[in-house]
């Protein structure tokens, strides 16, 4: 048999059949027509650029040349790059320490390391600049002990990396975490039976178990530093997503805009392929017959001060400075006779559209990444890939699409939650199908097709069976949709209902006035409140590893 | 496994609460929409007092002036909005041939440099360009009378600007008028010359200056007010308007048009007036720290009064074309 057909699922008795006839399993229709409409879905934004940028024409051409196009895409691939590997280098020690070892205070640091997804990039860029900028709160503080005048120069690339890594390492934390969960301890087992120690079992057997994580994580790492605009403005690192929000900021230029938008597009297709190419055929899920045991938790022994070290330093550099500095700003601001305004409808705004973007997402995700995982082939990649297309674009470029689609083929529910939501979908699909992709690997097909040889129907497969076995993917997924929807600005301020404010609006409009008091009340809310369901999703996450 | 139960039940009330707030969201005749550019946080609370004063329902909603602008290009004649007030009149320029000429009254209001000479948008407030200093390291003494001078190359290293920011561009669309191309490119090579510090707005600008970052910045006049109100008389930064005039004294304006296809043109034109009238114009000069733009209406005790700024004379059609000075930015290097 060949690997895709040892791969694939058999849904049915005509594609068992079908299988040994040697051609490949088809899908059934009720995984592929979701999946159609949510392709199809994925793909408005890139015909929204196609449609804009046609009016474009010798002007155009005229501006890429003289940005220095090919100049400020390698800085965002110098930065991307970066980033990812950074953010890799944090997250991977992180997962194992929280899930596979006797770190006291385990799950406090599972919660507290995730969190600083939700601070939005433009937030946690100002408070570097402030805390590590010429003349910021470091230097200052050192200036008198130590008469030091001068930092290393925080603008620029250095800036611009440590903010991003410290913000995004959670996309590759959340679903590595997830991951070694749920993997199985005996391939551990046998590596260390063979001789093996604790680091060349890491080494050799749990780190290329982790890869399929580890890569859907970087990919969201990769894509969110090439969309971001708030901490490269702020800490003048010129990237290509910079210039794009220059056109649509400051010339009122649509039509150039949506150009350069494609050309971002092209740049996160091949980021795409490479990570495409580093998947291979492998097989992530245990081949032979038997059930799982619960795993087994280093002990770390003397190991534990270290690691207790290494989890402070980030908890400190990405959240609880972060933090320290908001709540100076509220006190000061509130001493000084600033008032904070009620903040509990844009909280439950917030977290009410946040809850149900979560929802869509997963019930979205499902089908994308059912069919990418179990039925391989250039469609159903195509499909998944298609669905990383709007993380990759501007947050204000898949708004403006929307508002293009959503004006003219969907007035009833133009401007209403049904359609944000929708956008929030199409901007965070990908971090629910990366989650669900990763467990469904870790899922041995044989049990699907135990249970469907018993008598259930696919569906009842998909309920029965799958869906509990993929909670902790589920869980992932949930969780990055959740604190990547908490925080997005430019499609709530463009598509939300009017009258609409949720806690990152509130921020935003507080902060681009200088009402500090008032900006960091909000964002303190913000960290605070998303911590909850956090918490309660992690606990979850340790019921079912049970 | 409970997790089986509970996809659907989220899926299900997620179709439940969505169609309850779209039906929740339909309209009545006594509204108005606005799309405002301009902030929550400053005009949220007189846009309140005019509901409240008229009964009339106002659904206001707020991003960043271009974007709404481009918002309105692609909603096109569905817009659902019927004013659009907006941070500077380049927004407003942008979205010109959507809006309806709006009734003489109204427009007679304000001077004839605060208005479009249409009748397409009326200016509601003022902000004045300005140089904000650091009062550790400079008086104003030391701050030259034209901002023409800050070529010096004293300045190399001390100076901080928003080069992609709406305003600054505005202020050096006002020197190509004001002095003609040419200088206007000399300043920006000479200024360029100076290695000035490069920020995406204001805001960073003013506490980069207080922080003795840097010495000057090029900025609209309020941010400073907004940072006095949080930290206190000691922040160390103060406006300085130069004495000679020109370009680095300009005003600008906040204003506001009617869409043509509102269906709230009523309601729209008794926004503006409501706007113009005292009590309006007596909240920007007090609470936002902006000029009004109406006789009568006394400025902020903390604002340099706008007689005593040697004020340009310049239109705001002439500030409102920004295509000209992007490009020049762009020739200079400026701005990519």
């Amino acid at each position: 048999m060949t690997t895709a057909e040892t791969q694939g699922a058999r849904f049915s008795t005509a594609t068992i059949e079908a299988a040994i006839r040697g051609r490949k399993p088809r899908p059934p229709a009720i995984l592929w027509v979701p999946a159609l409409f949510v392709a199809a879905a994925m793909a408005l934004p890139l015909v929204y650029l196609l449609i804009r940028s046609l009016g474009a024409g010798a002007e155009f051409w005229d501006l890429l040349f003289r940005i220095r196009t090919l100049q400020i895409l390698l800085r965002s691939a110098l930065l991307v790059a970066a980033v990812t590997a950074a953010s890799a280098a944090i997250a991977v020690p992180l997962a194992w320490l929280t899930t596979r070892t006797d770190l006291p205070f385990r799950r406090t640091w599972a919660v507290l390391t995730s969190l600083p997804l939700v601070i939005p990039s433009y937030v946690g860029a100002f408070l570097v600049v402030v805390a590590l900028g010429p003349r910021g709160m470091l230097q200052q503080g050192l200036e008198g002990p130590f008469g030091v005048e001068r930092l290393p120069e925080i603008y620029g690339f250095p800036g611009a990396m440590l903010t991003l890594t410290l913000l995004s390492y959670p996309y590759v934390l959340l679903p590595v975490r997830a991951a070694l969960s749920r993997m199985d301890p005996s391939l551990e087992e046998a590596s260390r039976s063979l001789g093996y120690n604790t680091w060349a079992t890491f080494r050799r057997v749990t780190l290329p178990l982790l890869r399929p994580a580890i890569a859907a994580g970087a990919l969201l790492v990769a894509l969110y530093t090439l969309s971001d605009f708030g901490a490269v403005s702020l800490l003048r690192y010129e990237t290509f997503t910079w210039a794009i929000y220059l056109q649509y900021d400051s010339t009122f230029d649509r039509t150039l805009a949506a150009g350069l938008s494609l050309v971002l597009v092209f740049f996160a297709v091949g980021i795409l392929l490479a990570e495409y190419q580093t998947r291979g055929k492998a097989r992530y899920h245990r081949s032979s017959s038997g059930a799982a045991r619960p795993l087994e938790r280093l002990r770390l022994g003397r190991w534990r001060w270290p690691a207790l070290a290494f989890c402070t330093t980030i908890v400190i550099l990405a959240l609880a400075l972060p933090m320290s500095i908001l709540g100076y700003w509220v006190a000061r601001g509130v001493s000084a006779g600033e008032s904070i305004p009620n903040l509990w409808s844009a909280t439950a705004n917030s977290l009410s559209v946040s809850g149900l973007a979560v929802g869509a997402s997963l019930v979205a995700a499902l089908p994308v990444a059912i069919l990418a995982v179990r039925f391989p082939g250039r469609i159903t990649s195509l499909l998944e890939r298609t669905s990383y297309i709007g993380f990759a674009l501007p947050g204000i470029a898949v708004a403006l699409a929307l508002v293009f689609f959503g004006v003219r083929f969907a007035t009833p529910v133009y401007q209403t939650t049904g359609l944000l939501i929708f956008a929030y979908v199409v901007l965070f699909l990908p971090a629910g199908v990366g989650a669900l992709r990763t467990s469904l690997l870790q899922i041995s097909p044989r049990v699907e097709e135990a249970a469907r040889s018993l008598g259930r129907s696919p569906l009842g497969v998909l309920y029965t069976i799958t869906l509990p076995l993929l909670s902790s993917g589920l869980l992932a997924g949930g969780a990055l949709v959740f604190l990547l929807t908490m925080k997005e600005l430019p499609a709530t301020l463009i598509l939300a209902p009017i009258g609409f404010k949720s806690l990152a609006t509130s921020i935003w409009s507080a902060s681009s006035e200088a009402f500090f008091a008032q900006a960091a009340a909000q964002a303190l809310v913000l960290i605070l409140v998303s911590s909850i369901p956090m918490a309660f999703l992690l606990l979850r996450e340790r019921r079912l590893a049970q | 496994m409970r997790s089986k139960r509970t996809l659907p039940w989220v899926f299900f009330v997620g179709i439940f609460l969505t169609l309850g707030l779209a039906t929740a969201c339909g309209s009545s005749s006594d509204t108005l929409t606005i799309y405002s550019g301009r902030s929550e946080s400053l005009v949220d609370p007189i846009i309140k007092q005019f509901g409240d004063a008229t009964g009339i329902k106002v659904k206001v909603k707020y991003a960043n002036t271009p974007q709404l602008a481009a918002t309105l290009q692609e909603e096109g004649s569905k817009t659902p909005a019927d004013v659009f007030f907006a941070q500077d009149p380049g927004g407003l320029g942008a979205v010109e041939d959507m809006l309806q000429a709006i009734p003489q009254e109204i427009l007679d209001q304000v001077p004839n440099w605060a208005r479009s000479p249409e009748g397409k948008w009326v200016g509601i407030s003022g902000r004045a360009r300005v140089i904000v200093y650091n009062t550790d390291n400079l008086t104003e003494e030391d701050l030259p009378d034209d901002i023409r001078d800050f070529t010096d190359p004293k300045w190399k290293g001390r100076i901080g600007w928003p080069p992609s920011n709406a305003s600054f561009q505005t202020m050096v669309t006002a020197m190509r008028s004001l002095w003609g191309e040419e200088k206007t490119r000399q300043w920006l090579d000479g200024v360029k010359a100076n290695k000035p510090k490069e920020f995406p707005k204001n805001t960073p600008i003013v506490a980069a200056v207080a922080s003795g970052e840097i010495d000057v910045g090029f900025v609209n006049h309020y941010y400073l007010h907004r940072f006095l109100a949080e930290e206190g008389e000691d922040f160390a930064a103060r406006n300085y308007h130069p004495t000679a005039g020109g370009p680095g004294s300009v005003i600008m304006v906040a204003g506001a048009g009617i869409l043509s296809t509102s269906e709230n043109r009523g309601n729209a034109e008794k926004f503006l007036d409501f706007m113009l009238s005292p009590v309006a114009q007596q909240y920007f000069a007090s609470q936002t720290f902006e000029y009004p733009l109406v006789e009568g209406v006394t400025v902020s005790q903390l604002l340099t009064p706008l007689s005593e700024i040697n004020q340009p004379s310049i239109s705001m059609k002439e500030l409102a074309d920004l295509e000209g000075t992007q490009k020049l930015l762009r020739d200079v290097g400026i701005i990519p």
